[in-house]
């Protein structure tokens, strides 16, 4: 499938490609369109097999239903997902708590931060999970901050990196979301109605991003329940770590796990589509290097 | 703004001086933010760059040997594995997504193709690390779906019999490929949603084919954007390290997984020099997204 001689044929792909619009036009089908249907049917091929290959994996097990009944049978299915569900809710107020005032703030009071807030956000694309997680283990190993010698505090650090990783998705949802509200109209009002920065922030500002922040929170949500490297080298107790560890164990229960995971991230992805849609025609959030 | 500090002060009347600005308050605003950023970003990545500088064996003296030791065998051969494999399932991602995101674009097909491909490609770029390599365990793995299908039609296991394994590096490749496609699916679209009617429609009236118009006119126009996107592609599966531990489980170094060795306990029998790879790491992952911001700035001149 990922052959290199297909690569140097590129240019006449695309050229009998464009005959196909151009023959569309005139109104007759021709080999362009056919190569279309080609393509899309081989990604289609690719992109649905192993999720078919997964499902049949999953009930192939006798007797029938058995690698789910299995799973949900094991105790350490349900605390591993319960844990990451808690750890993701958490991050998502933590992030929220500090990317909706800073951005706020930046958008009204110091636009020429704004580069620099924005390369710090953009920073964890550059440095990869595993790097993030070997700093932190050993930066918060000794020193006057041990926390990665305690289980809470693993947690905490935890929490810490999982904020770090949603921070550019966060902030451009909700930098996004500020640009369609006129903030310093809406920031002058409620001074005048006597109130202080911290009420304008939490009665005016935070209900007109909420749109923006729950599209970030449901991304950050399916990032951190399927995330696996962090989790796996500060030795919490999350799913990721629980999937890979199980299906190193056994063979049809990872396939039902698998696909209980897939629901639920593409649940949260559904959501994010619906609300990029009914706010702006289009679906929000690429994610680059996050927990491949 | 000036037009809202305009409106702020009588016309006509005296320039205030500006307050007094002994310190600007207003920085305490973003203060959580930096604070934040600074205690769980920027002081575990310093942490690593003075590591990466010092001689644990002598006291913590300042030196460059950690760097020296990157090219020693373990460690190259991780880079040379890490960089093979992300140029290969970068360049096979760009080719094809282009292709696709073509196809389902301009290529004639329906248009509600163009719209599920493009939710689709938002779900399956994110679908990566543990679940992603189980799927394709489950598929093309010993005892796999297609695998069983190949088996009962041509006879002949492509495990055992062919040596297709995923726990190869042309096995990583295709699972890999698996994020990188639709990554790129996403990223290249604008580009080609970009691609003015008017220009094909000029070089058709001046007499140009098909093939001249691809040549002379949109290739050349969306060559940064093609180029940008494999470069962010590369730096996609550089930094990828669940997929290829729960296939390889270690079999085939690559940078994240000696790294991830090397959380575990000094693999490399020097904590300098895991400093100074997770270094390497970051150096070759800024470098790719700083050039794909170029590229992604270059093209702007002509899309938009």
């Amino acid at each position: 499938m990922t052959g290199p001689d297909v690569g140097s044929r590129a240019p006449e792909a695309l050229t009998s490609l464009h005959n196909a619009t151009v023959s569309k036009r005139r109104g007759r089908p021709s080999g362009g369109t056919i190569l279309s249907w080609v393509i899309f049917i081989a990604a289609m091929l690719y992109f649905f097999l192993p999720l078919i290959a997964t499902l049949e994996f999953s009930i192939r097990m006798r007797p029938s239903g058995a690698a789910y009944t299995n799973t949900f049978k094991d105790a350490r299915f349900f605390s591993s997902l319960a844990y990451s569900f808690l750890i993701g809710l958490v991050t998502i107020v933590v992030s929220t708590l500090i990317i909706v005032p800073t951005a706020y703030w930046v958008r009204l009071r110091l636009p020429r931060l704004r580069p620099v807030v924005e390369f710090v956000t953009l920073m964890p694309f550059v440095i990869p999970p595993v790097v993030l997680v070997f700093g932190l283990i050993r930066s918060f190993s000794t020193g006057i901050l041990p926390l990665a010698n305690t289980q809470l505090g693993s947690d905490v650090l935890l929490v810490a990196a999982y904020t770090i990783l949603s921070f550019p998705y966060m902030y451009r949802a909700v930098d996004s979301g500020l640009r369609t509200i006129d903030v310093r109209s809406l920031t002058e009002a409620g001074h005048s109605l006597g109130s202080g920065t911290f009420r304008i922030l939490w009665s005016v500002i935070f209900p007109n991003v909420r749109v923006a922040v729950l599209s970030g929170a449901f991304l950050t949500l399916a990032i951190v329940i399927g995330e696996f490297t962090i989790g796996a080298y500060l030795n919490r107790p999350a799913f990721g770590p629980y999937l890979s560890n199980i299906g190193q164990n056994k063979t049809f229960e990872p396939a039902a796990v698998s696909i209980i995971s897939f629901i639920l991230t593409w649940l949260a992805m559904g959501v994010i589509a619906f609300l990029g849609r009914t706010r702006q025609g289009r679906t929000t959030g690429v994610q680059v290097g996050g927990g491949h | 703004m000036t037009a809202q500090a305009a409106r702020t002060s009588e016309p006509g009347a005296p320039v205030a001086r500006p307050a007094r600005r002994g310190f600007n308050w207003s920085f305490l605003g973003v203060v959580p933010f930096f604070l934040f950023a600074i205690l769980f970003m920027l002081f575990p990545i310093g942490f690593l760059i003075l590591g990466s500088f010092q001689d644990s064996t002598n006291n913590d003296a300042l030196t460059l040997q950690n760097y020296a030791e990157l090219t020693t065998q373990q460690v190259a051969r991780a880079f040379a594995n890490s960089i093979e494999i992300s140029l290969v399932t970068a360049i096979a991602g760009a080719l094809f997504g282009l292709l696709l995101a073509y196809a389902i674009i301009l290529g004639g097909l329906p248009r509600f193709l163009r719209t599920f491909v493009m939710t689709f490609s938002g779900v399956a770029s994110n679908f990566a690390g543990i679940p992603l390599a189980l799927a394709f365990i489950f598929t093309i793995g010993n005892r796999g779906l297609v695998t069983a299908w190949i088996e009962s039609v041509f006879g002949v296991n492509i495990v055992t019999g062919m040596g297709v394994t995923l726990y190869s590096k042309i096995g990583l490749e295709i699972v890999y490929f698996y994020f990188q496609l639709p990554l790129m699916v996403l990223i290249i679209a604008p580009a080609i949603d970009g691609l003015r009617k008017d220009w094909r429609e000029a070089s058709e009236n001046m007499g140009a084919s098909p093939r001249q118009y691809w040549q002379y006119v949109a290739l050349p126009i969306l060559f940064p954007s093609i180029l940008g996107c494999t470069v962010l592609l590369f730096g996609n599966a550089f930094g990828a390290q669940a997929t290829a531990y729960q296939l390889t489980s270690g079999q085939i170094p690559l940078v994240t997984l000696l790294i991830g060795a090397q959380i575990r306990g000094d693999v490399l029998h020097n904590p300098g020099l895991g400093y100074a790879m997770a270094m390497g790491m970051v150096v070759i992952m800024g470098v790719s997204i700083l050039l794909y911001s170029i590229m992604q700035r270059r093209s702007e001149r002509w899309l938009r």
